[in-house]
Parts: C-alpha cells; structure tokens; sequence
C-alpha cells in the first residue's frame, strides 16, 4: 500500500481532478478506488496544477464519487520485459487477454489487472557471460530458449556506466523474479540483476553503439511494395487510405509475409473482428522461413475501439517497447499499428476535456511531434556486441473522409521514408491491393535494378495520361500507339501491380520470382508491337492478360508455369514487329 | 441517505441541471420533480460539490426549486421473455398500452467482449437480395450500415433484410423516427407474424433528445441477454446520424470543444462503443448490427458516415433504389463465399468489374465519342445487370443468382473476355 494517498474533487467522463499533498510525479501511475476501495482503476498523470493533479484513467469512471482515494505509485507507466511475451495477446496496459478471458469469461472486468508475464512459469536459463566481466546497460548476461529464438537476459537499459559482473547464477530453471546475476560498481555498489526487467514505455531504449541508415530490403512479397514502393528493414511506412480500401487486408499480409524475426501488431482502436482473424488463423499457418507456427514470432497488442480511450494511447508505445527489447537481442523486428489516427483521437479527447487550445481539427498543438517521435523510435542499430537489430514501423492512417490534407496524415508524411497512398478510384475497382501506383513514393532501394522500375513506372503513368486523354477525346482520337502504350500500363496494372490476397500462390511473391516476372514485363514493354486496329490490340492483350493471371498462379518454375511462359512468348512473337 | 432530496437547482443549461450534492456516484441516475412532470437524470460531471446531471426529458419547464432525488444506482433496463412484441421508449417505459415491466433489471453500456474470446465468423445470413448474397455478403454478427439519403427506402430495405433473414430475435431501436416510420416498422412485422419475435425500443423526433441517446444502449443490452440464452439476434439501429447529432447537441451544451463540423471529438469511440457489441458468442448466441446512416447532402465525407465507415465491417450504399455495387462492401464475405459455390468469388469480382467498364462506357457514350463492338458489349452488360441482380425487391436463392450471373455473362461476352480462370469457365459457362 502507498503512503501516497490524494483525493478526488472532480469526475469528467475518464478525466479525475486529485488533491494532494505529497510529491507526485507527471505520467506517474495511480490508482482510483472505488467506494470500499476492492475496485482500483488505473490510471496516469497527465497534469499538475498547484496541488491539483489531473489523472486520465484507463477506465470507465462509473461509480467513483467525490472525496475518493487515489493511490500514488511513484512508478511511470512501464512494461514488463522478459521470456513469455511472444504469442502473447495483451491489451494496450499489456495485460494479458487470454488469461484474463480465463479468469471473467466473455467480458473485460473492470479493474482486473493480471501479471504481464507469468510469475510461475520456470525458464531453462544458461549464463553466457563470464564472472568479472564487465558491463554496460542492455549487456547479455544470459540465454533463455524461446520459441525459435534464444531469449537474451540483459543488464537492465537503465544501467549507468560501467560494472563488473560480481556473481552469476548457474544454468538451471529460473522464474522470471529470480536474480541471476549481481553486479558491481567501482565505489562497491550492487545491482541485481533479474531476468525480467521493467521500462516506462514512452521513453526509448537507447542501449546501442549507433544508428544506421536503412538500405537493406525487407521483402513483403508483396509485387507493388517490394518492386515499387519498398521498405527497407529499420524503415518506417505509412499507408493511408479511405475505408474499405484494403489497410488492414495489406497489414495482415504484411505481417504474415515479412521477411523479420519477429512482428508485432498494434491493434489500436481498430475493430475486434481483424484482430481474431490474426488470432486464430496465426497458429494454424506455417511461416515458410523457418517451418514453425507464424504465431511463434508474432505479439499482438490489442486495444480495439470499444476498449477504454487512454489504453488505446498507451497501446502504441508498448508495441514499440516491445519491439526495441526485441531490437536489443539483434533481432529484426516489424511493428504494424493499426491505425494511427485511432491513437491520435485518443490524445484529441483527452486534449479536449483538458480544456487546451485546440490546433486543426481540434488535434491538440503537439500532435506532429507526438507523430514524429514516434516513428522515430523505427531504425536500424549497430548493438554494443556489433550485431544488428532493427525496428521497422508501419503505420495505417484512417483520415477523415478519405482526404490526407488532414493533420495526422500530413505529420506522418513528414517523418516516413516510404507512403502506401491506398486511392478510393483503385478499390472501387476492385484492384487491390489499392496503392496509388503514381501518388505514392519511397525513399528507399527496390528489389530490383532501379533503372528498370522507372522504365515500368514511366510506362505506367505514360499509360494513365493516354487513359485520361481518351476520357476528353475519346477512342478515336487517340493514336494507334497512344492507344497501345495505354492498354500496356493497364497490363502491368492487372498483372502485375494487382494481386490476389486470397489466392494461396499469387499472394506471396518471393524476391526471385518478382525479379523473374518483372524481366518478362520489361521485355514486353520493349516490344514493337503492331496491330491492324484498335480491337485487335484490346482482345491481344485481354487474351494476354488472361493467361498472366493464370501464370501468376502457378507456382514458381513448375512445369505449368514454364508452359504458360511459352505460350505468352509466343503469342507475343505474333504481334512484333521485326520487320522495322 | 441515498434518497435525501435537492431542491435547489444552481443552474440550467440546455438538458444539463447543476445541483450541489454529496455523496453523489459517477453515472448515477436521478429523479427530478418538477413543475411538468417527473423524469430521470443522469450523473455526467462531478467537480467539488457541483453534480451535473442530464434530464431525460430535456431542461424545459424545471425551476430552480426542483426536487432532486438521487437514486444510488445506474440506468437499468428490465430482461424478461415478456418484452417480446413490445414497445418501449429510450428510458425503458411502455410506448404501447402494455404494462411497465420492472423485473430482471440489468446494467446498460456494459463491458466490452474480450477479444481473445471472439471467434471468426462462419455462418452467412442469406437475405434473398443477390446484391447482398451474391456480392457483399452479409455474416452473422456482422456490424453494417445502410448509407443513404433522405428519401431513400432504406426502412423499407431494412424491414425487408430483417423479414427474410433467418434470426431468432430481432431488436428495433428506433433513433429520431418520423412517428409514420415507427408504425411502418410495427405493422410490417406484425402482418408477417414476425412482431413476437421483436423488442422494440424507440424514440420518435418529437421525444426529448436525452433519450435518443439511450436508444442504442439499451436495444444492444437486451441483445447481449438474448445472445448468452443462444438466441441469434438481430439489432436493427435507425438512424445512427440522429444519434450523432443528439450527441452533438449535448457536447455543444456542456461547451466541448467540437473536432468536425460541431460532432464532438470522441465520436469515433461513441460509435465503435455501439458496432462493438456485435459477436459471436462460443457456444451461444450471436449479436448482428444492421444500422442505417443517412448522409447529409450524400456527403460521405461527412463525420457521422465516415466514421461509421471505419467502425463497421463495410457498407450498402444505398442510391436510386438500388444497392450501389461501388460503395457497397461487406468486409466479412471473404469468410463465408469460399464454402458456398466454387464460382461465387469469380463471379463476384468479374461481374463489378465488368459494371465497372460499363460505367466508363456510358460516359464515353454520354461525350458522343464512337462505340466500339467492345463497347456494344459493354451496353447490352450493363442494362442486364441493373435489371436482374440489381433489383432489391426480389427474393431469390444464392445459387439461382450466381447462375443468372453466367448467363448474362454468356450472351453478352466471350469467355477470354471476361478475364475469370479458364477453369471455372470450362465448367460453369452455359452451353448454348
């Protein structure tokens, strides 16, 4: 029980008004009581005024009356870090659901707040490093094997300077409490250290030797991404988009095909329904990389849009906590939030009942740099034992009414390296996946030679200006070649740029057979082709279009693709031109 | 204790009543007694000993000598067999001659399900309209707006849906409704037989705002007591837009400051906190979410739909009488069109992109440009298609439907033409 006791003077919707008279801390956590005090609601400090603090807490407040306790815990919102966390499904407080559902059935109860990580669980740990060793923060001391990975046990991030490893536990099974090393310091200090440890979640974890520029591709077999619009590992990506454009079909893809150790998926303030498909399909699928369940590297953080406002802020940074504890241990990592406006709403409503003068759209004056450091939490590091880890952050954004001249869409442009614009135009016309192929942009290198992918790009929007022209001058008025260049970038669009996510092979593309696939386009393009009129090239490239699909479904180098390969070489030998 | 009694009012602004109280729970519900009549409150601010309280049946006529009786509880609404083939208000009261009903009473606005218990959907609700079965399906314990205009029959749809689908209850909760809606909806289930199996809870225009609001809650309580007992249950909300804007009204009130065209900032949360109730339970029932959101000026840039949009698992776009293939979108399909027919999702995509094609066509057409035979095509697709699957009037099984598909495909076209997997058309295409 804390010393540190206030009391409640004013209940607005989530929003507590607390006196006290002892020292508090801003973002600390609290606990509101209810009537007897059974119930404790938590909640953080966002704002202290004289001897008035001001609590947004992470639940519904029915029931909490004026004169009210609440209790101080000194301690700023923080997750527990350690083995266990993988597979997991917390909510944005990082309790665990599946536990929680075990212990109050159907719903979420009130105030019920559960242990993180197991405190039972018995871990099979092996020390690595060497008593006298010495030491700095975020230094493994120790391996525990989870799932697929070896789970480093490090010094806790907070260490300052150096230490020296003063007595090491032996292998054996540990709990997660258990101290399995004790350190040292010049002047005969000590420290436990722990295999979990504990970090306030909107603070970045900063143990590594230095950042690196993100080059390295990370492939999502995805044709538009990977060969257009890529992400490299340590990236960051928005992908903006109106309704029903297909985001969340992209994420699920995205985080069932990402080449990374490990993926993360913020649900935030999103629908529950996306978040069961994950749940219950991740187990069942294999991931093709290691043959293993995709759920062993999969943690989901799920605070969807009927649970508590002030959760779903928090939601995000546990997500990236989560994903620099993992960077720390040199792994890649990919974080997917699912959707970023959801959490900017959130710092909107509390901004609101904080009564701050609004900025556009009543977002709150900090929201930019809200966005900004947050995304700058991604990036690829070189780690004091000289490994490499990475975190590469995706970023949905649901802006409203489709339109991204809107804040948080413009203050996530300004900090991205690659944008995923979805357009309205493309789903309507069922092309998924709907990224604009000539509004969106990356800065960084595609799978394949770059020189090519501005050839096809080029062909692309040469294509698209054509089909805007023929809309004012009609087909008549277009050239046979205009014509032909037009019915080209609609062939690269419905072959290649589109691709069918519930079919099992064109769904995920590998590296190779992008490039593959992409040389035969390429070629297509530097045909001359020649046709007696416009019909005949529309049903040539109908025809065309129709056996690509075919081909796109067929697995990579089997006999049916080679087939279909020659039967489109052929029907493309016709249609040249090689008398000119 | 609980039952002293205020009688002085420190303030009225709007449906929102101040009285300095102690002792005083947040949420709680109170009783005021005044000169027009008696109604309840609710609890929606605390600050030192002010209590702001919002008065159901709005702040005209009370004075500031009201009595003002706290009653120790939140709003509670009664669950028993008997509300079937009922009507009550927003606040729970009797709307036809029945008596009040005053047992089993439960807490409205409750909890919400944890996700780890959610299942995926499986079980599709065939409605005999082909644009729905065929094209956008619609899932049990699906969420899904009708996105209309005023003047649209969307009631008429919505009626329609609820008559032909196959549920064990169906919840009406009517927001805002011309009072000839409201006995639309009554007699059109009573004529079919299916008003026994109906609770409805409504609130017409002329009722006090305060009460709008609860409509939701209270229809999406009861629902939740029906789906533990393994019913499938069917919750009709119209018109979610009426409930936005009561809840504009009274954050304008209470001096919030307004994010979007005057809606306040958390009607993204007010919104999903409702759609959010749909499920599947494990084992038991199921909860279906079937609202209507009209838009303003056809705008669905507007907050009310475009938030919706967000929420819910699609939309039908409802335009002209007809369901637009475009707007319209079923989220939940890809769950269930798989095990139906090996040709439903072939036949799904190509025929929107072939309207799609059409829909170029005419306006080429419509700018005097030439026709191409491509084009001729194209025509003769496009009328086809409005006439026989667009019709919404119609009740016809999915499978009939999906073959009507092939033959319009037939007579209009080739089947390289149609772009769809020279498997399927070996086997579905109709010999002529």
């Amino acid at each position: 029980m804390s010393e540190n006791i206030g009391k409640i003077i004013g209940v607005n919707g989530n929003l507590l008004k607390v006196e006290f008279s002892v020292p508090v801390i801003q973002n600390e956590v609290a606990y509101a009581c209810v009537g007897t005090g059974d119930l404790k609601l938590k909640a953080e400090v966002i704002r202290i005024r004289g001897n008035t603090a001001e609590l947004q807490v992470f639940e519904d407040t029915v029931g909490l009356k004026i004169g009210d306790p609440v209790e101080f815990t000194g301690e700023l919102l923080s997750v527990e870090l350690g083995p266990g966390l993988l597979t997991q499904v917390f909510d944005g407080l990082q309790n665990p659901l599946p536990r929680l559902a075990e212990e109050c059935g159907f719903f979420l109860q009130r105030g019920k707040y559960l242990d993180p990580l197991p405190r039972d669980t018995k871990w099979a740990y092996t020390p690595t490093a060497k008593e006298g060793d010495t030491v700095i923060a975020g230094d493994t001391v120790g391996t525990i094997p989870e799932g697929m990975f070896n789970h480093c046990i490090m010094t806790p991030f907070n260490l300052q300077g150096k230490w020296t490893i003063d007595k090491l536990t032996p292998a054996g099974n540990y709990t997660v409490e258990e101290v399995v090393a004790v350190l040292k310091d010049e002047k005969g200090n000590t420290k436990n250290v722990a295999i979990m440890q504990k970090w306030p979640v909107k603070m970045p974890i900063k143990c590594y030797a230095e950042r690196l520029r993100p080059t390295e591709s990370m492939a999502s077999k995805m044709r538009t991404i990977d060969t257009f619009f890529p992400v490299a590992k340590g990236g960051t990506f928005c992908v903006p988009g109106p309704f029903g454009a297909g985001k969340t079909v992209l994420q699920q893809i995205m985080s069932r095909n990402a080449e990374v150790d490990i993926v993360i998926i913020a649900a935030c303030g999103e629908r529950a329904g996306e978040v069961v498909e994950t749940l219950r399909e991740f187990p069942e699928l294999t991931d093709p990389r290691t043959g293993k369940s995709l759920m062993e590297r999969t943690l989901i953080i799920c605070n969807t849009s009927s649970m508590p406002v002030a959760a779903r802020e928090a939601s995000v940074y546990t997500g990236v906590t989560l994903a620099e504890y993992y960077r720390q241990m040199g792994l890649d990592v990919l974080l997917l939030a699912d959707s970023t406006s959801r959490w900017a709403q959130a710092l909107r409503e509390m901004s609101g009942r904080l009564e701050e003068i609004p900025g556009e759209e009543a977002f709150p004056a900090y929201l930019e740099s809200v966005i900004a450091s947050f995304y700058e939490r991604g990036g690829v590091v070189r780690l004091n034992n000289g490994e490499t880890g990475s975190v590469t952050i995706g970023g949905t954004v649901s802006p409203a009414g489709g339109n991204f001249e809107e804040p948080v869409t413009q203050a996530t442009l300004k900090v991205v390296g690659a944008f995923h614009g979805l357009s309205r135009a493309r789903s309507d016309a069922r092309r998924y996946p709907a990224i604009d192929p000539i509004d969106s942009w990356s800065k960084y290198p595609s799978v394949v030679d770059e020189v090519k992918v501005n050839k096809a790009r080029k062909a692309i929007r040469d294509g698209s200006e054509v089909g805007q022209m023929m809309k004012v001058v009609g087909e008549e008025g277009t050239s046979i070649d205009d014509f032909v260049l037009y019915l080209q970038s609609e062939y690269i669009d419905a072959t290649y740029l589109q691709q069918n996510a519930f079919s099992e092979t064109d769904s995920s593309n590998s590296i190779e057979r992008q490039e593959y696939v992409f040389g035969r386009l390429l070629k297509l393009l530097d045909t001359q082709m020649k046709f007696e009129d416009k019909d005949k090239a529309r049903s040539f490239f109908q025809q065309l279009t129709q056996t690509c699909r075919d081909w796109n479904n067929s697995t990579f180098n089997s006999d049916e693709f080679k087939q279909i390969e020659a039967q489109m070489t052929k029907a493309l030998a016709e249609v040249s031109d090689y008398a000119e | 204790m609980q039952n002293k009694v205020y009688h002085r009012i420190e303030q009225i602004t709007g449906n929102v009543i101040v009285v300095k109280a102690d002792d005083v729970i947040a949420g709680e519900l109170a009783q005021v007694n005044s000169a027009v009549g008696t109604s309840l409150a609710q609890v929606i601010r605390l600050e030192n000993e002010n209590v702001f309280l919002q008065v159901f049946a709005g702040g005209r006529g009370i004075g500031t000598d009201a009595q003002v009786r706290f009653l120790g509880r939140t709003m509670q609404i009664p669950f028993s067999e008997n509300l079937l083939g009922r009507v009550f208000t927003g606040s729970g009261k009797p709307r036809d001659n029945g008596p009040e009903i005053e047992e089993n009473m439960i807490d409205i606005g409750g909890p919400s399900v944890n996700p780890a218990k959610r299942i995926i959907p499986r079980n599709m609700v065939r409605t005999g309209i082909p644009m729905i079965d065929v094209f956008n399906t619609l899932v049990e314990s699906q969420k899904l707006p009708i996105f209309s205009v005023a003047g649209e029959p969307y009631n008429d749809l919505l009626a329609q849906i609820a008559l032909q689908a196959e549920v064990d209850v169906i919840i009406l909760g009517g927001m805002g409704l011309k009072h000839d809606d409201y006995l639309f909806f009554r007699d059109k289930l009573d004529e079919s037989g299916a008003l026994s199996r109906t609770v409805m809870f409504v609130h017409t225009a002329s009722d006090p705002t305060v009460e709008c609001l609860l409509v939701p809650d209270v229809s999406l309580a009861v629902a939740e007591k029906y789906a533990q007992e393994d019913k499938r249950v069917l919750v009709l909300l119209t018109d979610m837009t009426n409930f936005a804007d009561s809840m504009k009204e009274v954050a304008i009130t209470m001096e919030q400051i307004p994010s979007n065209r005057g809606y306040p900032g958390d009607l993204y949360s007010q919104l999903a906190a409702r759609y959010e109730k749909a499920v599947d339970f494990e084992g038991s029932g199921s909860i279906t979410i079937l609202g209507v959101t009209t838009m303003p000026g056809d705008d669905v840039t507007h907050p009310v739909p475009d938030n919706t949009g967000y929420i819910t698992e699609g939309q039908f776009y409802l335009k002209n009488g007809r369901i637009e293939p475009f707007g319209s979108l079923s989220r939940l399909k890809q769950q269930v069109n798989d095990s139906t027919r090996d040709d439903h999702r072939a036949i799904m995509d190509t025929m929107i992109q072939l309207y799609a094609n059409y829909k170029e066509t005419l306006e080429k057409q419509s700018m005097g440009f030439r026709m191409s035979d491509w084009d001729s095509k194209l025509l003769a697709y496009g009328e086809r298609f409005e006439t026989s699957m667009m019709d919404i009037t119609v009740n016809v099984s999915l499978e009939d439907a999906l073959d009507d598909g092939w033959k319009i495909l037939a007579d209009c076209f080739e089947p390289a033409e149609t772009g769809i997997a020279s498997k399927l058309t070996d086997k579905f295409w109709p010999k002529s």
